[in-house]
């Protein structure tokens, strides 16, 4: 147990001497956003109207960007292969890593999601129900995109592919919670959609793992 | 102790090497020598297991590393052409990082006295980036004190190294061999006598 908290510490420790790639990210998700009343309409009616898709796919787009440096520098400086040959399960190294990457570029997000939410004039209730949808379905990008960037590491100029793989892929996660977010709008109930999600997400946590691993030995080959 | 048995590895259509058998037992230092293309690299990956054959297995004090990876694990220790150092640490980071995944007991004093041993006191704190490419091979190279491992496998450990670094080397792999270790290295510069008594084994170039 102890090796994987190690593992988590590295991890978080090279993020923090990164902060610009930290950073970065969630500016781009901010900027999208703002540009939204600008080129749509400042009308509040229509902003609220689109808010929560606006939100989200800012969101999806934001991670896509982050997403790469999940194996990307593990990979190119050789860590990749010494954690392999250290004896410790991969796809519990997998789960650590995209747990710190969740940590890191996820949860920021959601610290900043209350302002994006004032920018979109979302109503209290969509706000929590955009909150809801966003703690379940951001681990389920991380963990998704991490099996796509294990098996895009080892190609050079990955990042577009990484897109092209990864956004058919979250298309159902964005209909799901949009969908909620609009019945919070019209204060229906919206328990089924993140309870779909939620499944979505724990399947995903159950078996994602292991796709990572297999991804990334394949990439070593 | 660690055996190839008739392994075959292609790369894009073009066959590397085929039923290729060896075998090292505690004690040798096995020489890797071939040309540019010829797979040395492939070969030592496959027998760190990182790399899969297309045939053949290989086999660890008797048991195939894919069915027992931890025991081997273990006792391996294998340094490739990328560093395994992350450019934002320091040395002392990467170093302590790296015990702790391997699950070697960290000491403190033990590891400024290996770095200082590879020559870089003083360094210890500085991002591993800012160091030349020499220094970060050091960084990578003071791994060999620091786990005790029976088999050393390194593909080109010399390259940026200076004249002293490559005698240190050498010297490290002679007492790991007579101490008795593995070593299995490939380099394009002769091994000297520093390194003691070795084995050399030719890989040719194929079409």
């Amino acid at each position: 147990m102890s090796l994987y908290t190690g593992i988590f510490k590295r991890d978080l420790h090279i993020a923090f001497k990164q902060k610009a790639e930290l950073v970065q990210p969630l500016m781009f998700l901010l900027m999208v956003v703002t540009l939204f009343p600008l080129g749509v309409s400042p009308a509040p009616e229509t902003l609220q109207r689109i808010g929560p898709g606006v939100i989200w796919i800012a969101a999806i787009l934001s991670s896509l960007l982050a997403m790469e440096r999940l194996f990307r520098d593990d990979f190119n400086d050789g860590a990749l292969e010494q954690y392999m040959l250290s004896g410790m399960a991969l796809p519990a190294i997998s789960a650590v890593k995209v747990a710190v990457h969740w940590l890191v570029s996820f949860v920021p997000l959601l610290v900043l999601s209350p302002l994006l939410a004032m920018f979109l004039n979302l109503t209290y209730d969509m706000y929590i129900a955009l909150m809801l949808t966003l703690l379940l379905g951001s681990p389920l990008l991380s963990l998704v995109g991490a099996i796509a960037v294990g098996l895009t590491v080892g190609l050079q100029k990955g990042g577009v592919l990484l897109a092209l793989l990864l956004i058919p892929v979250f298309i159902p996660l964005l209909i799901f919670a949009t969908s909620a977010v609009d019945s919070a709008a019209l204060q229906l109930p919206y328990q089924s959609q993140l309870a779909i999600i939620a499944a979505m997400l724990l399947l995903a946590a159950a078996l994602a793992p292991f796709a990572i691993a297999y991804s990334l030995r394949v990439s070593q080959n | 102790m660690l055996e190839a048995c008739s392994v075959t590895c292609s790369k894009r259509d073009r066959v590397l090497f085929e039923n290729l058998s060896l075998g090292v037992k505690a004690g040798d230092l096995l020489y890797l020598r071939g040309p540019n293309g010829a797979g040395k690299t492939s070969l030592l990956r496959i027998l760190t297991g990182l790399s899969v054959p297309d045939t053949g297995s290989v086999k660890f004090a008797g048991q195939d590393i894919k069915a027992y990876p931890s025991e081997y694990y273990q006792q391996l220790l294998y340094l490739g052409h990328k560093s395994g150092t992350n450019g934002s640490l320091s040395a002392l980071d990467n170093l302590q990082f790296w015990l702790a995944q391997h699950g070697v007991q960290n000491n403190q004093d033990r590891l400024y006295e290996v770095l200082a041993k590879v020559g870089l006191v003083g360094l210890e704190d500085v991002p591993v980036r800012f160091l030349s490419a020499g220094q970060q091979r050091r960084v990578a190279l003071a791994r060999l004190w620091l786990k005790r491992a029976q088999v050393w496998i390194l593909d080109e450990p010399f390259t940026a190294l200076d004249v002293k670094g490559v005698a240190m080397l050498e010297n490290a792999m002679k007492v790991h061999v007579e101490s008795g270790g593995v070593v299995i290295t490939t380099s394009h510069q002769m091994l000297s006598n520093e390194a003691g008594e070795h084995r050399v084994f030719d890989l040719e170039y194929r079409f």
